[in-house]
Parts: C-alpha cells; sequence; structure tokens
C-alpha cells in the first residue's frame, strides 16, 4: 500500500513540476482593477481588456488576465485567489482604496511579484516598483487658464465639485491656482457627486441665484451633460463658456465639432490603465527599465487634437 | 343594526377632523419653510426657480405616491431607485431598437413597455415579500441591487443615451408645460389625485390600511392579506414606470447612478407627509408636500450664502427634523 502510495505521489510531484515548467516559460501579469460602476471605471475596464489582448496578441511570451471587482473587500479576495492560484510574474492594480489594499499588495510584493500601482496610490510608497497616475492638480489649472485667457482676465465663475476626496480637492485646488492673479471671481462652489442629475439641480439653482455667469467648471464630464442641459432650458445667454473634465466620449465630440460652449477639454484618462500594462509588458519582455513614477500630463485637448482622445467604441 | 351605522358615521366623522389635522402639518412646514427661504434670499420665490424645484419633485413625488400605498399596506420598499435605472435602461434601449421601423410612435410605445416593465417588478417585490415571506427590507435590499446590478450590465458601466431623432421629440414631456404648468407637475398631480381616490374612496384602500394596521384582524376579517399587498408593491413598480417616463427626456440617458439614492428620499418624502412607518394610513398629499419640502431645502442650501458646502447635509438633515417637530407640535 505505501508502495503504489508513493509511486502515485511521485507521479503527482513529477507532474506539478512539468507544470510548473510550463508556466515558465509564459510570464503573467494580472490586472486587478475596479469593476466597471460608473462611466470613468467602464472606461478603465474597456482599456484594460484592449491592452490584455493587444499585449498577448504582440508577446506570445506573456500572458495578461483582467480581474474586475465589486469593491475594495472583493479585491482584496481577488488578490488572495489570484496569488494563491498561480505565479504572479507582475501585478498592475488600480487599488479600490488605499488603506485596505496596502497590506495584501505588500504580500504580493514579497513573493517577488513586480508591482504596478494606478492611479490611487497605496499608503506605502515602498511597496510599488512602478507608479502611473494623472495629474489632478493639472486638471484644474490647464482648464482655469485657459478661461483666464479667454475672458480677458475678468468675469465670473460657478464651480461643481464632485465627492469629498482627495482627487475632487485637487482639481479645485488646482482651478483656484489658476485663476491666482486674475480677476475672476468664483461665485460658488457646491457638491454635486459625480452624478448627471445632481448637477442639472446645482446648475439650475446657480442660474437662478445668479443673473450674470460667465463660465461654469464642473470637474467631471457627466456632472458637465447635466450643467449644459439645465443651461438650454434656461436660455440664458450670459454663458460663454461651460467646460468639464476628464475625456468622456461625447465631449470629446463636442470639442471635435469646435462647439461655442465647451471648445476645450482636459484629459484625466481611464487609458492610463492601457499605458501601465504595456509597460510593465515592456519590462517583462524586453528588461526594459520603468522603475518608478509616472505622471501623465492634462493637456489642454482642442479641436486639433481631439481625435487623438477619442475612442467611439470606449463606454466613456 | 343603526346604532352600528351610526357609531361608524361617528367614527368617521371623528377620524375626518383629526385627519385633517395631520393632513394640515406637511402643508405648515411647507409655508414655513416658504416664508423663511424668501426672507434668506427674495430669488426663492421667483416664478422661475419655484418651477424648477416642483418640476424636479416629480419624481420622488410620483414614487412616493406608490410607496404610500406600500408603506401604508405594512410593507417597505428600498429598490425604487435601482428600478427607476432599470426601467429607464430598458426603455430607452428598446426606443433605440424600434426608432428605425415606427419612427416617432417608439415613445409611445417605450411608455407603454416601461409601464409593463414596472408592473412586472413590482409583482416580484411583491411575490417575494407575500407568499415568499421574506421581510419587505431584506427583499427589497435584495432586489434593488439586482436592479442596479443590471443597468450596470446593459451600459457597461458607461452611458445609455436615447437615439438623436427622439431627443428633440421626447425633450417637451419634461420641459414642456400646459398653460405655465410644467408637464411633470400636471402628471404628478394627476397620479396623486388618482391616488387619493384610490386610497381613500374605494374598498381597496380600506383593505390597503386594514391589513397594515393589523393583518391578523384582516384576515379574520375576510380581506385577502396577500392580494392586496402584492397589488400595494404592484402600484409601486407602476408609480416608478411613470416617473422614468418623465426622468428620460430630462437627461435623456441612463447611467448606472440613475436615481441613486431615491429610496431614502422617497420614504422620507412618505414620512415627512405623515405617513407612519409601521404602516395602518397613507396621506397621498402629504407625501406630495413632504417631496417638494426635501427639493425645497436643497434648494435653499444652494440660494443661500451662509451655509458652507461642507456642512450642507447636516443642515439639511437639521431642517427635515424641525419640519417633523413642527408637525407633531401642531396636532
Amino acid at each position: 500500500m505505501s508502495k503504489t502510495k508513493l509511486i502515485a505521489a511521485t507521479l503527482v510531484g513529477s507532474l506539478l513540476a512539468a507544470g510548473a515548467a510550463l508556466a515558465e516559460d509564459k510570464k503573467t501579469i494580472v490586472v486587478s482593477i475596479p469593476a466597471a460602476d460608473h462611466g470613468w471605471t467602464a472606461g478603465v475596464v474597456y482599456h484594460a481588456n484592449a491592452a490584455a489582448k493587444e499585449v498577448n496578441a504582440a508577446f506570445p511570451n506573456i500572458n495578461v488576465v483582467v480581474k474586475t471587482s465589486p469593491s475594495a473587500a472583493a479585491q482584496v479576495s481577488a488578490l488572495e485567489d489570484l496569488s494563491a492560484k498561480r505565479k504572479m510574474d507582475a501585478l498592475v492594480i488600480l487599488p479600490y482604496s488605499s488603506e485596505e489594499l496596502t497590506g495584501p499588495v505588500k504580500s504580493i510584493k514579497e513573493a517577488g511579484t513586480f508591482i504596478t500601482v494606478v492611479d490611487r496610490g497605496l499608503n506605502d510608497s515602498a511597496i510599488q516598483d512602478l507608479y502611473l497616475a494623472g495629474d489632478n492638480i493639472a486638471v484644474g489649472k490647464t482648464t482655469a487658464k485657459f478661461l483666464v485667457d479667454k475672458l480677458g482676465g475678468k468675469g465670473k465663475v460657478v464651480v461643481l465639485r464632485g465627492i469629498p476626496t482627495v482627487i475632487d480637492d485637487e482639481r479645485i485646488q488646482g482651478f483656484k491656482d489658476g485663476l491666482a492673479g486674475s480677476d475672476i471671481k468664483i461665485l460658488d462652489i457646491q457638491y454635486a457627486n459625480w452624478n448627471r442629475d445632481d448637477a442639472f439641480k446645482l446648475m439650475q439653482d446657480y442660474l437662478a441665484k445668479y443673473p450674470q455667469i460667465d463660465a461654469v467648471w464642473a470637474n467631471d464630464d457627466d456632472m458637465l451633460l447635466g450643467v449644459l442641459e439645465a443651461v438650454k432650458q434656461a436660455k440664458r445667454t450670459d454663458i460663454k463658456f461651460a467646460l468639464g473634465g476628464n475625456g468622456m466620449k461625447q465631449i470629446i465630440e463636442k470639442v471635435m465639432a469646435n462647439d461655442p460652449m465647451t471648445p476645450i477639454e482636459t484629459p484625466y484618462p481611464p487609458s492610463m490603465i492601457k499605458t501601465a500594462i504595456y509597460m510593465t509588458a515592456a519590462a517583462l519582455n524586453g528588461q526594459a527599465p520603468i522603475r518608478g513614477t509616472v505622471k501623465l500630463g492634462a493637456p489642454l485637448i482642442t479641436q486639433a487634437n481631439a481625435k487623438d482622445y477619442f475612442f467611439p467604441n470606449s463606454p466613456f | 343594526m343603526a346604532d352600528i351605522a351610526a357609531t361608524t358615521a361617528r367614527a368617521r366623522r371623528k377620524q375626518g377632523t383629526k385627519l385633517n389635522w395631520t393632513e394640515l402639518g406637511p402643508f405648515l412646514a411647507l409655508a414655513v419653510l416658504l416664508v423663511v427661504g424668501f426672507l434668506v434670499n427674495p430669488d426663492f420665490l421667483s416664478v422661475n426657480n419655484i418651477t424648477n424645484v416642483v418640476t424636479r419633485s416629480a419624481f420622488v413625488i410620483v414614487i412616493g405616491v406608490g410607496a404610500t400605498f406600500v408603506i401604508s399596506s405594512g410593507g417597505l420598499d428600498l429598490s425604487v431607485g435601482s428600478m427607476a435605472a432599470f426601467v429607464t435602461g430598458v426603455m430607452i434601449l428598446f426606443m433605440n431598437t424600434v426608432v428605425h421601423d415606427i419612427g416617432s410612435n417608439a415613445i409611445a410605445a417605450g411608455m407603454v413597455l416601461a409601464l409593463v416593465v414596472g408592473a412586472f417588478c413590482g409583482l416580484g417585490n411583491g411575490l417575494i415579500v407575500t407568499v415568499g415571506g421574506i421581510e419587505p427590507f431584506i427583499a427589497t435590499l435584495g432586489t434593488m441591487g439586482i436592479f442596479r446590478a443590471l443597468i450596470t450590465y446593459l451600459s457597461n458601466g458607461g452611458t445609455i443615451p436615447i437615439d438623436h431623432s427622439l431627443r428633440d421629440v421626447y425633450r417637451p414631456v419634461y420641459f414642456g408645460a400646459v398653460l405655465g404648468v410644467p408637464i411633470p407637475v400636471i402628471v404628478s398631480l394627476v397620479v396623486a389625485a388618482a391616488a387619493s381616490v384610490l386610497l381613500y374612496r374605494t374598498k381597496y384602500g380600506r383593505s390597503c390600511a386594514a391589513v397594515g394596521a393589523n393583518e391578523e384582524v384582516a384576515r379574520y376579517s375576510g380581506i385577502p392579506v396577500i392580494k392586496t399587498r402584492v397589488i400595494a408593491y404592484v402600484i409601486q413598480g407602476l408609480c416608478v414606470a411613470v416617473a422614468a417616463i418623465c426622468y428620460v427626456p430630462r437627461l435623456g440617458a441612463a447611467t448606472p447612478t440613475t436615481g441613486l439614492l431615491w429610496e431614502l428620499q422617497v420614504i422620507t418624502a412618505v414620512v415627512i407627509g405623515g405617513t407612519p412607518l409601521r404602516g395602518g394610513k397613507g396621506h397621498i398629499w402629504g407625501t406630495v408636500a413632504g417631496a417638494v419640502i426635501l427639493e425645497l431645502i436643497a434648494n435653499l442650501m444652494v440660494l443661500s450664502d451662509f451655509v458652507s458646502e461642507y456642512l450642507v447635509a447636516a443642515v439639511q438633515g437639521v431642517i427635515i427634523i424641525i419640519a417633523m417637530l413642527i408637525q407633531r407640535f401642531s396636532k
């Protein structure tokens, strides 16, 4: 009995070893991102899947696996499952929240995995090999500079902000910095929760409260769509510009059409996940050095370059 | 026999006068709010502002009318916000599909479909609660997640926009007006009037309150308890569909954040309106006032300058509690 068991064990053992050897030929990049629960994350999912397909086709020795999670807790469990199941050569993660994901990502790092963190940083920056994010301060600043320029340095603007978070604070900070030194006055700033309906109502209220508004800035394109509807309803002619941010395709379309009210856009593109996956693949495939921090700029999108930022098939 | 009839009549009269006071409460709170609002910013009472606020209250009013039936029959429905998003999404997808064949008739067809989908969603909730015997809180928390996930799935997490050719034809249903009264306001008034006839003047309305007051007694009195409660959920579903029909032309799209937290606004409006959460009675016009009060408070927060943007939610909470206290002590 002990003999048969021994043979079986040896067999299983060698099979396992062979399996491991096979897997070693192919390097695995696991991409862990939030599930699509609003426009921006839907864009992240779209671009992550697109990048996975492209990288898998381009590099036969690399296998990109995309896993979406609907909450921070689910993302932690997903990481545990994934690291138990397979050897992970690299992890590209857009963490749901910094606090909850720091510990689990750290233990994956300790097992020897290359860690790429996207957008939202972890609490301990020593964990990441590569950190890639957009520039929220620049999103506000680029928009403000455009307004200062076009309004001739003076005017009255109203602002719609999102949900109290670092992202929102940075955008508002950048906007205020950009206006500094000009005579543009911010009449009002209120939260509209990055929600189209809330933005519609808030804009109606702004219009009732202020007889003269030169420009509106909603720090996200979803809100801008609500703002535009309220302005259209009120038939007000004083509003020269209504601007957003992020790079939603409906707004990019307006920029491409040179819309008089929304002629520009500032990107905080969900496609940054794609940049991160490609860079990570470059490190695994060609040993390209990528350790460090990458901050994508928020250049002004105008009619001239809008098509570079337009993804007709993306949900965002 | 005559004795009993006389007693019932007397009881009804007595209840009638009491009813008046409870029903006056929310309107008193509304009046106080209007005066305070005017003092804070005279623009508050401008025709334009009041029209905007009452028009946007329409969704919570219409859904709240349905919730008044569910709550007075002793139930609760947490799924209304997600259901509204789901119905909106299905309706837009359907209209976009058939518009190439039937043109603008797609809108009418879409409205009919919305009502059917809403009724079935309500029926589902009702059957799970009654036949399934699951607590309404848990059952509708479950369907709330289901509807929300379905709209997210249908939209890939993004936006479901209405076809361009329908956008302008459908737009007046939210932005249009008849004799200066916005269409959503007319819809709200018609729905509330029909509902108050149903709740106060029909056998079904009385069964509804009886079931909510005491299910056992109602059963022994020969009232079909399950049927009564299921119908209340179906009415709720239909109301959600009517709200969705008015909602689509506003922004012309459904997203995973459509109708987020509406269930809380609806329940708050019903309770501010004088309908007790434990059931047993319902105040349709109170719910209408409650919904308008909620939107007015939010509006007032923006129009006034003395509340920091960080404290808006806290001040709103305080005002709601004060409004409830005014009601309670005015009785």
